[in-house]
């Protein structure tokens, strides 16, 4: 069953890359904010005028 | 901010083709998908000729509906939304359209090869090698075209829609490399790399992360952008849907085995796929409770708007199946459940539910918008939903009821202790079921049509804004500049993270590298009498395997009383060591084939493959007549037993050069059997070769000593 080797590697890979990419995210002050980006996408910043 | 403000453009053309192709495919898919359900209900549909039998049709319903229509609704969804979350033009023109072009020069690829038989016969990865190439080529692409948009973004903040679209990417990525490992032989035939169990594993692995992320997190991600921008209210939960991203994407990956409960994988590797199902009700559940949390205090908004109706429906489906989900993950539900039109049903739920009705209410938010217009008719959109709903409940129920029956049916004893019901009886007797769940395929059809005639007329009535302006100011350049500046001097000031990074760059690569001959060495029978096939049962597997076999038949006997009692002999796992690829299947609409051999004599095979009724009236298999005329090519024989050497199946030094003498003379014994039952035909004809296979199939451990197999698994 040496395939299960494998998949746990690349699964483990994954898992450490995702955890990688949360503390980079978390260090780097993306959740610092939790209420406003949820407003902002409400506002267009397209200039076409109606 | 005192920052300049720079001006931009929207692309919506990409976005304008990329729905265009969902929308185009999404009917082709649903249209295939209701001629396969036709033909189980009206075996004649099968119209007797070998491209369009069900076992061709089904792999061409699922891949058209998961890579076409949804695939090219993701795309659509993502260019639309990144360009705006990102304050940027996607990265590069070129690149987009490249994209466009070339994932719509696979789905026709996919279609005519799947068509012509070139399959690798896994579930949802059947596309041969060179697509697959051209899928990891054209994924590249949309990954460099999305993280340079990242990259050169205006906005810092990346919102929780932007990190779905990243987990997806590098997640599909890495699961379509790993499963694709094949062999090629010829330019449309190969062989998987792992055998048996190993490809088994590896191919529910990916089959399982397809589902989570090709059709699950990247629609989150568009769920998060589209249903606040249409009801207009900021999402229920920011933080909730932090949280909700990373423990998905954490407990996803490790759910695949659950795919495999109570075959011969390993029992440690089921239960690990099984806690983790289980766990993965909670970041599901809060996803879509914050999706309709969203509507709170806008639910007068529901009742009026098309859109937020199909985008409720849409995320109580996504509630439903992943309820469900876990709920079949448990051993005990899943050991009924399993091979029955149940699993039928509850993909359809995820499929119809979720991902249809979550892209028709995108459909019709977005379409309007980028053609400056509105929507033409309200009133055909709420028509839609109805008729599509409907059309749900409809192919939901019935499949359902007929999978409650096959399992019970399938199980059920007489008090005399034998089976009560012959397999035939348990399909003739969810023949209704099947009939009624065409009829909630079409009419989730014409709502589509529906659609189509609505956004038709939008389109006509408005112009397609090109190029959208912009305005917003640039990040400023200390914090992160343009991404390669910021990237660079990060690496630079931590050279211990650095040589970190690249080490994990360095293993991965080696660990791809070592992957084929890791596994190739593993292939080690345990099971002394399980020997490799001889070159006629090699052709007729290939022929198995063409023809989609798997679609309708397992080969995998589970240890329950009623699965010994009606097929023989529990499965283990050494039986499979040379099967490149397994073909255990998923779903039993015919009877499992795991030892069919020698169980009936060679004309019974022959006539039944010639019509199946005159064998088991009532059958519903489609007549594969075609393979009674159609000649064997022997002259794949030698590349194929080279390959298989390759793979370690052990033939002796030089077999492919007098491999077809086998061939032939096995070929003759088969033809004199059947002149025997006054059967005339010759040796060189695909049949022979399929018969072969059908017959060495699970017969080779009747032959191992008792030892060998009594504690196996």
């Amino acid at each position: 069953m040496s395939v299960m080797i494998i998949l746990l590697s690349v699964s483990l890979l994954v898992a450490a890359g995702f955890l990688a990419a949360f503390l980079w995210s978390v260090k780097s002050g993306q959740f610092d904010d939790s209420v406003s980006p949820a407003h902002k996408i409400l506002f267009e910043n397209s200039t076409k005028q109606k | 901010m005192s920052q300049q403000l720079e001006k931009f453009y929207y692309d919506n053309k990409i976005v304008k083709w990329f729905a265009y192709a969902c929308v185009f495919w999404g009917v082709i898919g649903m249209v295939v998908g209701l001629l396969a359900a036709l033909q189980l209900v009206f075996p004649s549909l099968n119209m007797n000729y070998s491209f369009t039998t069900f076992g061709r049709v089904r792999p061409v319903h699922t891949n058209a509906v998961i890579f076409a229509f949804v695939g090219n609704g993701i795309f659509m969804g993502a260019y639309y939304a990144l360009q705006r979350l990102l304050k940027a033009r996607m990265f590069s023109d070129k690149l987009s359209w490249l994209h466009w072009w070339g994932w719509q020069l696979i789905i026709v690829t996919a279609a005519v090869t799947l068509l012509a038989g070139y399959t690798t016969g896994k579930e949802y990865a059947e596309l041969e090698w060179p697509v697959d190439i051209a899928i990891t080529l054209v994924w590249v692409i949309f990954g460099i075209n999305m993280f340079g948009t990242i990259l050169t973004r205006r906005e810092k903040h990346l919102y929780v829609g932007i990190w779905f679209f990243i987990g997806t990417w590098i997640t599909v990525a890495i699961l379509h490399i790993v499963n694709s490992f094949e062999l090629p032989v010829s330019l449309f035939k190969s062989y998987s790399l792992y055998a048996g169990v190993q490809d088994a594993l590896v191919q529910w692995w990916y089959g399982h992360n397809a589902v989570a992320f090709f059709l699950t997190t990247p629609y989150l991600g568009l769920m998060y952008y589209f249903v606040p921008k249409a009801a207009n209210r900021p999402v229920y939960s920011y933080r909730w849907s932090i949280i909700h991203f990373w423990a998905l994407i954490f407990i996803y990956i490790w759910a695949g085995p659950h795919h495999l409960l109570y075959t011969a994988l390993p029992d440690w590797a089921q239960s690990l796929g099984v806690v983790f199902s289980v766990m993965l009700i909670l970041p599901s559940w809060g996803g879509m409770l914050n999706g309709l949390f969203t509507l709170r205090g806008a639910w007068d908004k529901v009742r009026e708007d098309a859109v937020l109706k199909f985008f409720v429906v849409a995320l109580t489906c996504y509630g439903m199946s992943t309820f469900e989900g876990p709920t079949l993950s448990l051993k005990s539900v899943n050991a009924i459940s399993h091979f029955t039109d149940w699993t039928i049903a509850h993909v359809h739920v995820g499929a119809l539910g979720w991902n249809g009705f979550l892209t028709f209410g995108i459909l019709y938010w977005l379409i309007p918008r980028i053609f400056q217009t509105k929507l033409y008719s309200q009133k055909w959109a709420h028509w839609h939903f109805w008729i599509g709903t409907l059309g749900i409940i409809f192919y939901a129920i019935p499949m359902y009821w007929a999978g409650f029956s096959q399992a019970l049916m399938w199980k059920e004893f007489t008090p005399e202790g034998q089976l009560k019901y012959q397999f035939l009886e348990t399909v003739t007797h969810i023949m209704p079921m099947y009939a009624l769940r065409s009829l909630g395929g079409t009419m989730y059809l014409l709502g589509a049509l529906l659609m189509i005639v609505n956004l038709v007329k939008t389109v006509k009535s408005g112009e397609l804004l090109e190029n959208e302006a912009a305005e917003a100011a640039p990040l400023p350049k200390v914090l992160d500049g343009d991404g390669h500046s910021y990237w660079h001097s990060w690496i630079e000031r931590r050279p211990i993270q650095m040589l970190l990074l690249s080490a994990v760059f360095v293993s991965i690569g080696g660990l791809f590298e070592l992957i084929p001959t890791f596994l190739i060495k593993s292939n080690i029978p345990t099971i002394s009498t399980v020997k490799p096939y001889t070159p006629l049962e090699l052709q007729g597997r290939d022929i198995y395997i063409r023809e989609g076999c798997y679609t309708c038949h397992s080969q995998m006997i589970r240890p329950f009383r009623d699965e010994v009692v009606r097929y023989g002999e529990y499965s283990k796992a050494g039986e499979f060591v040379y099967d490149h690829p397994f073909q255990w299947g998923s779903k039993r609409t015919g009877p499992d084939l795991a030892r069919i051999g020698s169980k009936y004599p060679d004309s019974w095979h022959y006539n039944h493959m010639m019509e199946p009724s005159l064998m088991s009236p009532g059958s519903i298999m489609p007549s594969y007549s075609f393979l009674l005329e159609s000649d064997l090519d022997i002259s794949s024989t030698p590349a194929k037993i080279r390959a298989m050497q390759t793979l370690g199946v052990p033939y002796p030094e030089g077999y492919d050069k007098i491999a077809n003498d086998d061939l032939k003379k096995q070929a003759d014994e088969i033809v004199e059997r059947l002149s025997k039952d006054k059967i005339r035909t010759v040796s060189n004809k695909e049949i022979i070769a399929l018969i072969a296979y059908l017959q060495r199939m699970g017969t080779d451990i009747k032959a191992a000593p008792k030892s060998e197999t009594e504690n196996l698994h």
